[in-house]
């Protein structure tokens, strides 16, 4: 296998071609749109988890086994806006994150139909605009733990979870991933790069039990002010620490909003020899942690990214809704994507 | 693409920041005093566990000029792997030493590996070779690909170590093929270590070795622009252990001619090396000599004049100008430095400063924290950071807690506080500062940590039988996890105080959110220097109610603020409003002409009659008893309360009713009346000519879809060709109260209000059966109508009658007009006070509308232009208007 044995050339292929024509659109944000339909406990448990003993309210990746439907139209709402990425919904869909429902087991079948459900989602669009591809990309949290963070301040050595344990954390989501049906991998919402290395480390032994590999992206999240990932780095040491995954492009989203990402992405932009991907929050938080700003505010701020050539992939994280993702869409379709130079050696 | 995109291939590391290795670079200095090998002094301090002065030992190398760290674990009687995970996971938790890559150094790959999973960076791994041959060499570089590390790679074969530059060349071009060929590896991520050998042994065969290396470094470089070269420099120099100044000076000979070679990375003892120009004239030649072999009798020659440079030269001092300052200032900077070193001498110092070790925690301690707390907001810090600031304030709380103790009188329990991060939250500093501040003023703290589930605080605050509960959390989703736990604990009946922190949660959502979930006080607390106060107020039998009465009517105040803010649609001129007025129909409708219009007074309604209409529920709420009547009596919470309560009022009621103790009366009229605008006009007789007052009435500006209503809409216009009515009334049944509190026992100030609500809920009965008997008789437009008690405290019935000061007539001062109507005063004795009170206080006075489409509504926020409107038209100043209509005036 060499780096360029894809799973499925003429997809990457029309993955290529797209992201040469235009800047694509990745989806919004599933959590908000799950948590404006105010379920309630017995949604969440369907029939299956009726009897289950920690309470399940608030566990969105088990919908994809409880309310399947209401999932797929949520990404319908998303494709019938024009996104051409839809993301599973597999955000906690891992062993570690899902012990807190005592659900760990079902780490990998949630990302299996979870795939399965995006992937027939995409079909049905792509089936009504056969020249317009839509892809699945299988998502991968950073779990609920740090790797290189002690959550005790007065044992600073202390790790709460090893990188063994997330490699085959990651392992059984990707394999899940896979198998349902996604087009591309992405490790997002990255707080600490050690879990994505974990992450990336997983992708490349199950690519290799495969014999083929699938398109990777990875996306970072600078937490605050200090314009840093939680663990400390900064955005181009958070590059050079997740290069070696050779990623198809590499971004930042969530925890801020367009407004205060961009000067990231602009760091990002200068020294990724790859794609570049944003897919900032609508705004930050208010006291209540509600996201406010409006579709039309938003995509004013992201049609800077493009218009200062920064992007190939931009889409929506905490508080986008379809609404937002149209009006996105709309504000950076005069413009072209970043452009790729592989500029050689003099 | 921007301009600066990399023209060629650089290697790129990182720890917190990046490290491109660029030309202009030039030299990267490795540290290597963190490794066991080659440091007696870090071998004994990782062997005896002093992991404090070992991570001091990798932060000095960072400060001389260290861009990467070497950490070495191969000792023997060390487990390596456990101490290379110890020490890298420590030096991680230090931002200042993180910020470099790590260059992981072992001859055993499993060493190798455990270091490679503590790096979030991209670091070195230094080494492989081919010894073992092609297969591994290739396995390994596989593997640390997926580890996203570059790799140093040694010369050394399945033949042995290469020692001559042309088998160095060989042995390393071999492995440079293999590496970019066959696996893909990056070239910029392979860099070469050709083997740097001791000289000057004594030994003749080992004199050339430096020659050598920096001509396969020459070579080398040649043939692979993007590799780099580098070596363990102190190395070379083996043979003058013990001699420093020597030492330094052949390393730094060495570096000179091998940089010129195209050495570019070396590891080295940061702190000291020598300046190629600085060395002594004299010994710069004879360590020349040596390093590049000019001459047979070189190591002799340094050998003889070695003794004269003994002696260690100069001692390596780092910046410590900070130590002259007063303590506090020392203790703040170590705490953003996050430097423990001294932390306890200068808390020793600050504490005999001061007169209590507690003062020494909350003054300078806190200010320091609190300066951390303020660069982390601002940017300026980051959490790695924050977290070791964190780290030196436990450190220095430790040391004050012996005192702290002294400090306490003996056996005095101030109280108990479960602490916990709400689950999915992982975050936890401030939580552990407030614990510290807690437990440093003698509250017993049970810290649960992070990631904990509703359940478990709930168990195990009942466990402790702690004395409050207090949440942390810093990202978003924690504030509805904040939410739920209030919902537990309410729904296990709890009463803790819960206290709520972190930096996401606010005075806002905790008022809107957090406290209406939960009946026992919830208190925001802003910052941990507010915790202690807090904690304190709430732990005190004799503080709580007020304290919690005060917060509870902040944030009420507070919600209440807000649904006016969120209602805050800007209000519609009144003209607009006017013509949004309710439309009726007047050509479908004929009023009934009264059957009785004019004057009706009726001075001595039955009590028994009104006891069956009285509607209880406002009754319970007097006393604060929630719930609705019937249902109250059997609540779980409150139905014994509420039964004992209510049997005592039946029996006084009943005393009330046999012994007389209040003389019911009422008077209405009925009346002729058109809508003049927003007026409706009385008239003196049916001719309808002459007008005997004029009720103003206010009307709804708000910008909604329905109708902006006001009480005139209900009344025809005169050019309607409608004849309407409209109705005044006025009843009390407060005549005989003070005389019947005379027979209570004296001092009993339960009969006493009790017989206030009986006669407050008695006139609003009679207010009810006045209304009824209106309807059916005297307007009698309904004399069919039969309702229950229920259907009619419903309000079920046509028809309406609002009262001047609620809400559909804000205007208390409209009952001037009323009272002087029905000559209140003269036909049942109720007097207006100066304030538009009513006297006595059991009493009910308002308007009657007839039309089946009038119902009540609130007018709401009104405009200046209403108000100098409804100024003119009521012909007082502007001024009094203002006074009058003040609560519901647009801001």
């Amino acid at each position: 296998m060499t780096r360029d044995t894809w799973h499925d050339p003429k997809r990457v292929d029309a993955l290529r071609d797209a992201l040469a024509e235009r800047i694509l659109l990745l989806d919004g944000a599933m959590g908000t749109m799950i948590q404006a339909e105010v379920l309630d406990e017995d949604d969440f448990r369907g029939e299956r988890f009726a009897d289950h003993e920690d309470d399940l309210k608030g566990n969105n990746d088990l919908l994809v086994l409880t309310r399947p439907e209401l999932i797929k139209r949520i990404h319908k709402e998303f494709l019938e806006v024009g996104c051409d990425f839809i993301e599973t919904n597999t955000f906690n869909a891992n062993r570690i994150s899902q012990a807190d429902y005592s659900l760990e087991e079902l780490a990998e079948e949630l990302n299996f139909e979870a795939a399965k459900l995006a992937r027939a989602a995409c079909d049905e669009a792509e089936a009504a605009t056969p020249t317009r591809p839509r892809f699945v990309v299988g998502t991968l949290g950073p779990t609920n733990r740090t790797a290189s963070i002690s959550p005790d301040v007065s044992n600073p050595g202390y790790r709460a979870v090893t990188f063994d344990d997330l490699v085959s954390t990651y392992s059984e989501a990707i394999r899940g991933l896979l198998d349902g049906g996604a087009d591309l991998l992405m490790v997002e919402t990255i707080f600490d790069t050690l879990n994505a290395k974990a992450a990336i480390f997983a992708i490349e032994q199950e690519f290799d039990r495969r014999g083929a590999r699938w398109p990777v992206l990875i996306s970072g999240t600078i937490t605050d002010a200090s314009g840093r990932t939680l663990s400390g780095q900064t955005p181009e040491a958070f590059y050079h620490s997740v290069r070696h995954a050779e990623p198809f492009g590499v971004g930042f989203n969530c925890a801020l909003g367009a407004d205060q990402l961009k000067k990231h992405i602009e760091d990002l932009a200068r020294v990724a020899e790859c794609l570049v991907s944003a897919h900032p929050n609508a705004g930050l938080p208010n006291e209540f942690g509600e996201y406010d700003q409006t579709p039309a505010q938003m995509a004013e701020i992201v049609r800077t990214y493009a218009e200062d050539g920064l992007i190939n992939i931009i889409g929506g994280c905490c508080g986008t809704t379809p609404a937002h993702l149209d009006a996105i869409r709309e504000a950076v379709e005069p413009f072209p994507p970043r452009k790729l130079e592989t500029k050689k050696a003099a | 693409m921007s301009q600066s995109q990399p023209e060629r291939r650089y290697t790129r590391l990182s720890g917190l920041e990046p490290l491109t290795i660029t030309p202009e670079l030039g030299f990267v200095n490795v540290g290597e005093r963190t490794n066991v090998t080659g440091s007696a002094r870090f071998k004994r301090l990782i062997a005896e566990e002093k992991y404090d002065e070992a991570v001091e030992v990798a932060l000095e190398q960072v400060e001389n000029g260290a861009q990467i760290i070497d950490v070495n674990m191969d000792e023997g009687l060390l487990d390596s792997e456990q101490a290379m995970t110890d020490f890298l996971n420590l030096i991680m938790a230090e931002p200042d030493i993180a910020r470099v890559p790590i260059m992981v150094d072992s001859s055993k790959w499993s060493v190798i590996e455990a270091g490679l999973k503590c790096l979030q960076g991209k670091g070195i791994v230094n080494s492989i070779s081919l010894k073992e041959g092609e297969e591994q060499f290739l396995d390994q570089a596989r593997k640390i690909r997926r580890y996203g590390a570059a790799v140093i790679v040694m010369a050394f074969d399945e033949t042995g170590q290469a020692d001559n530059a042309e088998r160095m060349v060989e042995c390393l071009s071999r492995a440079h093929r293999l590496l970019v060929d066959e696996i893909g590896f990056p070239p910029e991520d392979i860099i070469f270590d050709p083997n740097i050998f001791p000289v000057a042994t004594g030994m003749e065969e080992h004199n050339n070795y430096s020659m050598e290396f920096i001509e396969a470094t020459r070579e080398l470089k040649k043939r692979f622009p993007h590799c780099h070269i580098s070596g363990g420099v102190s190395n070379m120099s083996f043979s003058f252990r013990g001699n420093n100044p020597v030492r330094e000076a052949m390393h730094s000979v060495f570096l000179y001619h091998a940089m010129q070679a195209g050495m570019d990375m070396g590891i080295v003892n940061a702190g000291q090396l020598a300046v190629y120009d600085d060395i002594d004239p004299e010994l710069r030649e004879l360590v020349e000599d040596v390093v590049l072999n000019r001459r047979d009798d070189a190591t002799e020659r340094l050998l003889e004049a070695a003794d004269k440079y003994k002696g260690d030269g100069q001692k390596q001092e780092k910046d410590e100008a900070w130590r002259e300052k007063p303590v506090a200032e020392r203790l703040k900077y170590a705490l953003v430095k996050g430097i423990d070193k001294y932390v306890i001498d200068d808390t020793e110092e600050a504490r005999q400063q001061h007169d209590t070790a507690l003062e020494v925690i909350e003054g300078p301690l806190m200010d320091g924290m609190n300066y951390v707390g303020d660069l982390f907001g601002a940017g300026k810090m980051f959490l790695p950071q924050v977290v070791k600031s964190a780290r030196v304030m436990k450190k220095a709380v430790a040391h004050l807690v012996p005192y702290l103790e002294k400090e306490k009188k003996v056996g005095e329990k101030k109280g108990s506080v479960l602490l916990a991060t709400v689950k999915g939250d992982v975050h936890d500093i401030g939580k552990n500062i407030v614990g510290v501040v807690l437990a440093c003023n003698g509250f017993d703290v049970h810290d649960l940590g992070v990631m904990v589930p509703a359940d478990r605080i709930l168990d195990e605050a009942e466990k402790h039988d702690v004395d409050m509960v207090g949440l942390s959390g810093l990202i978003t989703p924690s504030l509805d996890e904040m939410v739920t736990v209030a919902e537990a604990m309410r729904k296990r009946g709890m009463d803790l105080p819960l206290l709520i922190g972190g930096a996401t949660t606010s005075r806002a959502h905790t008022a809107l959110k957090i406290d209406p979930a939960y009946e026992a006080p919830v208190v925001w607390v802003k910052d941990a220097s507010r915790a202690v106060d807090v904690v304190r107020k709430l732990a005190s039998r004799t503080h709580r109610p007020n304290y919690a009465a005060d917060i509870a009517a902040d944030y009420e105040e507070f919600r209440e603020r807000h649904a006016n803010r969120k209602k805050r649609k800007p209000l519609i001129p009144i003209e607009a409003a006017r013509d949004k007025a309710f439309e009726i129909d007047w050509s479908a409708y004929t009023p009934n002409r009264p059957l009785k219009p004019g004057l009706n007074v009726i001075d001595d309604w039955p009590l028994e009659d009104l006891v069956e209409v009285i509607d209880w529920t406002p009754f319970f709420q007097t006393w604060e008893l929630a719930g609705r009547y019937p249902d109250i009596l059997d609540d779980e919470v409150v139905g014994e309360a509420a039964t004992s309560l209510f049997d005592d009022a039946q029996d006084m009621l009943k005393r009330i009713v046999d012994e007389k103790w209040l003389q019911p009366k009422a008077v209405c009229a009925l009346l002729p009346a058109a809508r003049d605008g927003d007026d409706i006009l009385l008239y003196t007789d049916e001719s309808r000519e002459t007008v005997l007052e004029r009720m103003v009435c206010l009307r709804q500006q708000a910008d909604k879809p329905s109708a902006n209503l006001c009480l005139a809409d209900y009344v025809a216009p005169a050019d309607s060709g409608v004849e309407d009515w409209a109705g005044l009334f006025a009843v009390t049944t407060g005549h005989g109260i003070e005389e019947a509190r005379q027979k209570l026992p004296d001092n009993d100030d339960y009969a006493g209000i009790l017989l206030q609500a009986l006669a407050d809920r008695l006139a609003e009965a009679l207010a009810e059966a006045l209304h009824a008997k209106v309807r059916r008789e005297l307007w009698g437009y309904a004399p069919d109508e039969n309702l229950s008690n229920q259907e009619l405290i419903k309000e079920t019935y046509r028809g309406i009658r609002p009262a001047p000061g609620y809400p559909a007539c804000p205007d208390h001062s409209e009952k001037t007009k009323l009272f002087d109507l029905l000559d209140a005063p003269g036909n049942i004795g109720l007097e207006l006070t100066e304030s538009f009170a009513m006297h006595p206080a059991a009493a009910v006075s308002g308007y009657y509308f007839g039309h089946p489409e009038s119902k009540y509504f609130v007018v709401g926020k009104i405009g200046r232009d209403q108000l100098e409107d409804y100024a003119r038209r009521k012909e007082i100043p502007l001024e009094r208007a203002q006074k009058y209509l003040r609560p519901i005036l647009e801001d």
